[in-house]
């Protein structure tokens, strides 16, 4: 699949020209809006965000004008062309970045996890309650953790299965750093009070615009890169990381479909009600963990534990039985929130059979990962990055039987508006998304870096043991809170009368509470030394010349 | 498998069957939902909120309420005794966004309206543990301090007639003096004609100004009100 641009294309000066004006426009006119916005605004987080919005279109405007100065002494830098090798650049920077948010999101939920053990961390501030603070931690962890190591890792696994650079030269970079900026201006809002109060869809309207505008650049990028592709298959991570972009793309869209009271005005009213409003958010909600939480992390998967392992992927068949059925039945699921609610039954109904069905292709994709260690199994004894991959997807499996078992109906019952679903939630989150995402940068560091090895193999077996040990105590503790949460709600006395008032519950809960914060408390230590680690690793000695530098020949 | 070759070959065939596959489950459970008679019954006493509860409305999303607080009382029997009548859909029809909640935190609050006093709110909001010693509700003392600033609450009113709330051009331009007047207890009729039930009272105990308490104890006790389950008939072979 060798086109044109593989070849290496050098701009010339005019050309060069008429792209720098394009972008000076686009950002002259971002800068201008941005100001009259932080000037004009009827809110103080709108006012707050049209300025951080104003220096963000600064800093871009800096960034473009050394980027084109060398450009013109050096046309060739300006290209899309291969001559320059892989754009690592922005893999490094996303891995550190990567390892950042995973920092702040642990620390806000270690934060809000001791608020409902001691409710004076509150502190009877506005921007300090745990009504604040909860989607701040939520965003962290899924969107400013989760969403850059995936932006970072698709960015190095297209680029090395596709055997090309990444397609655009600025485009990437504004691909990165637009998110980063959803990830700031989200994060601002909910301290200010900015929410849609839609479950992990929390930004306000323009925030959403923005996202939108920086989704399209991301899927330009990462089909531009397949597009000049060296191999002719487009190879099976790849198919995750793009039914991720896609996917996410249509729910993002759909679910934050909404009326400003003004332009002036952060505030903004969603365009359904009710029942309509309620089954809309979750089929978001649940395909935001089906397709930024799986099928994103399944793309990791595929890529970084069978190179870790030196091992093919198990199965090639069962890889697309598996991504197809489980992207198609995956969009179902969404109603299995709304059980025994106002929302027809039908389709209660329906969300829990496809809930169950689920269960399957979840296991055919963990079964692939887990099965491509055949042949290399010692491998778990001696390489402790690639036994944390693979007690991820251990993890992966339990809590993908855990959901379709807390989808039934009558289950459900009792689970609903319990902590076992935190638990549940968590099980995935700091389990296969945490334990897959840590796997991927023990990786990638010493082969960007250019190292030959991790600083140290010890402290990887520290930090597992030691986020694991978190894990337990997080999900046990609300296994039991949970259902014994459940279980007292709906308990009566020999005289027919309800056994418990609410706050009676809610005193029940507190040793569980604090079993959970030092869950947290450990997964965040874990968290600590892997940076330690990573860092060290960066800083050491560095191995003989990277080989995987380089761009290697076409092989046909 | 040898058709799938063509798929690995061709990435915009890749990224149409994906959107194929992805856009069935949606358009299957969502969409009825906006054309099927029988999702939302029918139901009397649902009426739009009055701009003063709107306003409280919008403090409860801002202080992110609904990350403890469920508003969806399911038709089972120890939530029925716990908090009343199962919630209908009818009664979040106006609810942009819906507030059903996914946590119980805190206690369901879909029927909290008339349940507890303005006083014993008050108390509840300043310090929650003054009320329920073993609550783990955090204080919001700052809304009593704050002068409501629901802005030009006539937007409000206007953005939400544009997504379907049926609020009539009387209801807008009258919108700024019914927030007053709601918390004024001689604000009188014009607001209960507008706004069938609503109370109109001082709600935070301080008559002298409108405050964001005064807004968020309007809008909590109206909540679950509105439709009278006293001569509520379920129709047969809804849900």
């Amino acid at each position: 699949m060798s086109d044109a641009s593989s070849s290496g294309r050098t701009p010339s000066h005019s050309n060069i020209l008429m792209r720098a004006i394009l972008v000076y426009a686009l950002l002259g006119a971002g800068l201008v809006v941005a100001l009259y916005v932080a000037s004009n605004a009827a809110d103080f987080a709108m006012r707050v965000h049209g300025g951080i919005f104003a220096l963000a279109a600064l800093a871009a405007l800096i960034a473009v004008t050394r980027r084109y100065g060398s450009a013109f002494q050096q046309p060739a830098l300006a290209g899309t062309g291969d001559d320059r090798g892989y754009n690592f650049a922005i893999v490094k920077v996303g891995t550190v970045l990567s390892v950042f948010w995973g920092i702040v999101g642990f620390l806000v939920g270690v934060v809000i996890a001791a608020q409902l053990a001691f409710p004076e961390l509150n502190l009877g501030l506005p921007w300090t309650t745990f009504g604040r603070l909860r989607p701040l931690h939520t965003s962290a962890v899924i969107f400013a953790f989760g969403g850059t190591v995936l932006i970072t890792t698709s960015f190095y696994v297209v680029q090395r299965t596709c055997q090309t650079r990444l397609f655009g030269d600025i485009l990437p970079w504004f691909v990165f750093w637009g998110y980063q900026l959803v990830i700031l201006i989200a994060a601002t809002g909910y301290l200010l009070g900015a929410t849609q109060s839609r479950e992990y869809a929390e930004p306000e309207w323009y925030t959403d615009i923005w996202l939108t505008i920086v989704w399209v650049g991301y899927l330009v990028t990462f089909l531009g890169t397949i597009w000049k592709r060296k191999e002719p298959h487009i190879y099976v991570a790849n198919w995750f990381y793009l039914a991720f972009i896609v996917t996410i793309a249509m729910l993002h869209i759909v679910n934050n479909l909404a009326v400003p009271v003004s332009l002036m005005s952060s505030k903004s009213y969603s365009l359904f009600a009710g029942v309509q409003d309620a089954l809309t958010q979750w089929w978001y909600a649940h395909n935001a963990v089906g397709f930024f939480l799986t099928a994103g992390f399944l793309a990791i998967m595929y890529y970084f534990i069978p190179k870790r392992a030196e091992r093919p992927v198990y199965s090639y068949r069962l890889s697309i039985v598996h991504f197809w059925s489980l992207i198609f039945i995956y969009i179902w699921a969404g109603p299995h929130h709304l059980h025994y609610t106002a929302l027809p039954q039908w389709a209660q109904t329906l969300g829990m059979t496809f809930s169950v069905m689920l269960w399957m292709p979840s296991w055919g994709g963990a079964i692939n990962g887990v099965m491509t260690l055949s042949g290399a199994w010692d491998k778990l004894r001696t390489d402790p990055v690639l036994r944390m991959m693979v007690v991820s997807v251990a993890f992966y499996a339990m809590s993908t039987f855990e959901g379709p078992v807390m989808s039934v109906r009558a289950v459900n019952a009792l689970s609903h508006y319990t902590d076992w679903t935190i638990g549940h939630v968590h099980s995935g989150a700091l389990g296969w998304v945490g334990f897959v995402s840590f796997g991927a940068l023990y990786c990638l560091v010493p082969w960007l870096w250019g190292k030959k090895q991790l600083y140290s193999n010890r402290l990887v077996e520290v930090h597992f043991w030691v986020a694991t040990i978190g894990i337990v105590l997080y999900i046990t503790s609300m296994w039991v809170a949970g259902i014994m949460q459940g279980l007292m709600w709906r308990a009566y006395n020999e005289l027919g009368f309800l056994s418990f008032s609410f706050i009676e519950t809610v005193e029940a809960m507190e040793p569980f509470y604090l079993i959970r914060l030092a869950g947290g408390v450990l997964y965040l230590l874990g968290a600590f030394i892997m940076a330690y680690n990573l860092w060290m690793t960066a800083r050491g000695p560095s191995a003989a010349p990277n080989p995987m530098r380089a761009i290697p020949q076409a092989a046909e | 498998m040898n058709w799938h070759k063509l798929l690995e070959r061709h990435s915009m065939l890749l990224v149409v069957g994906i959107l194929a596959m992805v856009s069935v489950g949606g358009i299957v459970e969502i969409a009825p939902l906006f054309y099927l008679e029988s999702t939302i019954e029918e139901v009397d006493g649902v009426r739009p909120y009055s701009p003063l509860e709107l306003a409280g409305r919008d403090i409860y999303i801002r202080e992110g309420c609904y990350t403890c607080h469920s508003q969806m009382i399911r038709p089972l029997r120890d939530e029925v005794e716990r908090y009343g009548h199962y919630s209908l859909a009818a009664e979040s029809m106006y609810d942009h966004p819906f507030q059903w909640g996914s946590r119980r935190i805190g206690p369901d609050l879909a029927r909290v309206g008339g349940k507890y006093s303005d006083e014993w709110h008050r108390d509840h909001m300043r310090d929650p543990q003054s009320v329920v010693p073993e609550s783990i509700m955090p204080a919001y003392p700052f809304l009593e301090r704050r002068e409501l600033n629901a802005g030009d609450i006539a937007a409000n009113l206007t953005a939400l007639r544009m997504t379907g709330v049926p609020y009539t051009d009387e209801m807008i331009a009258a919108a700024a003096e019914d927030l007053v007047a709601q918390a004024d207890p001689f604000g009188g009729g014009a607001v209960q004609d507008r706004y069938p039930g609503a109370v109109v009272r001082d709600f935070d105990g301080d008559p002298t100004r409108v405050t964001e308490l005064d807004a968020m104890i309007a809008y909590l006790q109206v909540l679950g009100t509105m439709v009278d389950f006293g001569t509520y008939v379920p129709e047969d072979n809804t849900r």
